[in-house]
């Protein structure tokens, strides 16, 4: 039976990705996220790794899907992935697993220009054995200027605060993050936020506080939607990732403000999938784009921060209008004062029920 | 060559013998040459349709990661009586496996299946194998050192129930009920109840596009079958563009039309029907998924009806009125039971299709639009729970061929028509 299943999901599911395993040896296949964080991976990485050493980048968007895949096709036996970009949470399944390569971090890894080590570079405790972080990205509320005439919100309890900020709220269509800024609004200090979040009392009271907005939420679920629905004036506050937030603040000019109250911060970053086909050149990419000059370059196209400390130093302006990119990373002293780490942990563990809730309490 | 006849006129029994042959060679020749036209049909079917659908089958019930991953503990499990703490050549097995299955990197596989039973036996697995350098003999003592839980009765119950090869845990999640450590299966408390209102909202909101689609498509139909061929073409055309357009694009046109800021309400706002703070929400919502829907499946009931309205000879109305009949009777008694079996086409094309949709209510949908078949591509893509998207998709299926099934038998196979 067992036999049956692989062969039958290799017809299955690997033959959608299998489209991509037609390709010349001096290529390899990079997945990411697609949009604004693609291009800015191109411009940074891929594009100077490709004159560098002749090998051809593909992109392909399908990390949103990419622990799907990574289980799809090691189950078939036809890895096709060279390169997946994967948050740290999702990395850490993959490598409990047996799904990605472990790496030497030490040996696989450049060290800091001054000679400090990848695991000392790095931040603390995110290199988990497959996973190589490149940036600290956030998930955080912002609001349309034009939605607010006079006093504008400022903290995460306004925007459960529909009577002093009315108008719709956009949010993202799964438990993560919005569980803990119900808790937040409710008072809950942010240090407490996943004790409180692991008792039955504590989902209890977050899903109370969500039930006081929730006929005014619209919901979305790629991060392209929550930028559209706030630029379209459908909603006056909605959450999404900072940097596409900044990508419509800065290349579209959209009267966007941040609210960095409360913005909950997570790693994201490479595995290579065990079995990947072009093995060798997979791992030279990932040297190469990790390394302490690259993951600098990176804050130039985006407002995501790098996740080596030798980098941070580095980071300079934006490559097409020239501002100062220190303000706008999430991890700007001025920006980090509230913030929620997502603690990859408790989610690996409470997703599957908290997810089933969720999406009962959609329904209702 | 000859045949030869004998003096009564019959073939001899050799001649008889030797055309038998003869034709059933040709026959078999004509046989090969008819398989081997169908057969890349065949094939094709079977890799793309039943191939898969056999996987969704075995899926829902398929419960392989515990026994294959957790070898050792799940046969020494076999002979536990579930009434206390196991002893310490449980708690052996146990080490064993997580120290082996650490190693090859597989003890995340059954960790991940344990959590879908109960949440946090992820982290007790991975979590314990992680301190693998504790593990030491007594087992028993040194694993619930480690984490607590391993001194918990129903972690065990909850092990030993997984252990089994087969399971039916994904179809009574799919029923929205829990099933207890003791295997006590219980409807799950009311907030967390899902599948069963999204089956029900999936058949009746399937039921009201498809009797929107009659409503609507009939008259279109109708018009086409009577109009003289040039206009008619015409026409036709402006039913099939739509038809020939990108479903995403059809349904982005929806958004830009029906949003709050869209062009509708700017319209209504503009001729003071309705005042700007009270715009109209005609979309992420349920409204949204049948306006869409009924829109992007108007030609799966027009295409049907019309084919059947055209092969009805207009003469037998002409006879009905001659005979007395008012218009609305020669209509109603005479024209539409001939059209009777371009409807149940219609309708049954349309129903089956809007009761799988998932691109269309995931987009306009909104909660209150979402059908059963987000649900299966959530737990395919997102949750990753692919038992419990299979057990989802026998119950669609079960479902469907329910639903034809009694169709059939009420409006009958005949009266089924395509043209």
């Amino acid at each position: 039976m067992k036999k049956t299943l692989k062969l039958s999901t290799a017809l299955v599911l690997g033959s959608v990705v299998a489209a991509t395993a037609v390709q010349a040896a001096d290529s390899i296949t990079v997945v990411s996220w697609g949009g604004a964080y693609t291009a800015s991976q191109r411009g940074a990485y891929s594009d100077p790794f490709t004159a560098e050493t002749g090998i051809t980048i593909l992109d392909s968007d399908q990390a949103g899907n990419g622990l799907a895949g990574l289980r799809a096709q090691s189950e078939a036996g036809n890895v096709t992935w060279d390169v997946l970009d994967i948050l740290e949470g999702d990395s850490m399944l993959a490598c409990d697993e047996g799904l990605a390569v472990e790496l030497d971090y030490n040996k696989d890894l450049n060290a800091a220009p001054d000679g400090t080590s990848p695991l000392d570079d790095f931040i603390p405790g995110s290199l988990n054995g497959c996973f190589v972080p490149t940036i600290v990205y956030s998930t955080v509320i912002a609001y349309n200027q034009t939605a607010f005439a006079g006093d504008k919100p400022s903290t995460i309890a306004d925007v459960f605060d529909l009577k002093k900020y009315p108008g719709k709220r956009a949010l993202e269509k799964k438990p993560d993050a919005n569980l803990e800024w119900a808790l937040i609004a409710d008072g809950v200090p942010v240090g407490e936020v996943y004790n409180v979040l692991d008792t039955p009392e504590g989902v209890d009271r977050a899903f109370a506080k969500l039930d006081t907005i929730k006929d005014q939420v619209v919901w979305w679920e790629a991060g392209s939607q929550a930028v559209q629905l706030l630029a379209d004036g459908e909603v006056s506050i909605a959450s999404g990732y900072n940097g596409r937030i900044f990508d419509a603040q800065v290349n579209e000019k959209q009267p966007f403000t941040i609210i960095w109250d409360g913005q909950v911060f997570e790693l994201d970053g490479y595995v290579i999938p065990k079995g990947a086909p072009n093995m060798k050149a997979a791992m030279d990419y990932l040297r190469y784009a990790t390394d302490t000059q690259r993951n600098a370059d990176q804050a130039k196209y985006i407002s995501y921060g790098p996740a080596r400390s030798s980098a941070a130093p580095l980071v300079s302006t934006h490559i097409t209008t020239g501002i100062d990119m220190g303000p706008h990373m999430p991890t700007h002293p001025d920006n980090f004062k509230t913030p929620v780490k997502k603690d990859p942990g408790f989610w690996a563990d409470n997703k599957d029920d908290l997810s089933e809730r969720f999406n009962a309490w959609l329904a209702q | 060559m000859a045949i030869t006849v004998d003096s009564t006129g019959d073939l001899s029994p050799e001649e008889q013998k030797r055309l038998k042959g003869d034709l059933s060679r040709s026959l078999r020749q004509k046989k090969i040459r008819a398989i081997l036209l169908v057969a890349p049909l065949v094939a094709f079917i079977l890799v793309t349709f039943i191939f898969p659908i056999g996987n969704m089958l075995v899926r829902s019930v398929d419960n392989p990661q515990v026994h294959t991953y957790m070898p050792n503990v799940t046969e020494a499990l076999k002979s536990w009586d579930g009434q206390e703490l196991p002893d310490e050549t449980i708690y052996a097995a146990l080490a064993k496996d997580l120290i082996e299955g650490r190693k090859a990197k597989t003890i995340g596989k059954a960790a991940t299946r344990l959590n879908y039973e109960k949440s946090g036996m992820r982290s007790l697995i991975t979590g314990t194998a992680r301190k693998h350098k504790k593990i030491v003999a007594p087992y028993k003592e040194s694993l619930i050192g480690i984490k607590k839980k391993w001194g918990d009765i129903d972690t065990w119950k909850i092990i030993k129930k997984t252990g089994s090869p087969v399971t039916g845990s994904f179809f009574i999640n799919a029923f929205d009920m829990v099933e207890s450590p003791d295997g006590e299966i219980s409807f799950a408390p009311e907030k967390q109840q899902i599948y069963l209102k999204l089956f029900w909202r999936t058949v009746w909101m399937s039921l009201l596009i498809t009797f929107m689609t009659v409503l609507l498509g009939y008259p279109v139909s109708f018009l086409l079958a009577s109009l003289p061929m040039k206009t008619a073409n015409i026409l036709m055309i402006l039913v099939l563009l739509p038809f020939w357009t990108s479903l995403l694009v059809r349904t982005s046109s929806w958004i830009a039309l029906l949003q709050t800021e869209g062009i509708l309400n700017d319209l209504l706002v503009w001729l003071g029907v309705i005042s700007n703070e009270a715009r109209v929400q005609m979309i992420y919502n349920a409204i949204g998924t049948v306006v869409a829907m009924t829109h992007i499946l108007l030609p799966f009931m027009i295409l049907p009806l019309y084919s059947v309205m055209k092969t009805v000879p207009p003469s037998y109305v002409r006879a009905a009125r001659s005979l007395g009949a008012t218009n609305w009777t020669a209509f109603w008694r005479v024209y539409v039971p001939q059209t009777v079996p371009g409807v149940s086409a219609g309708a049954i094309l349309v129903f089956i299709l809007s009761i799988g949709y998932y691109i269309t209510p995931a987009l306009v949908g909104g909660e209150s639009g979402r059908f059963i078949g987000n649900m299966i591509a959530y737990h395919m893509q997102k949750s990753l729970n692919w038992g419990l998207a299979a057990a989802l998709g026998v119950m669609l299926l079960v479902m469907v061929l329910a639903i034809f099934a009694l169709y059939s038998r009420v409006v009958g196979d005949n009266k089924v028509k395509l043209g």
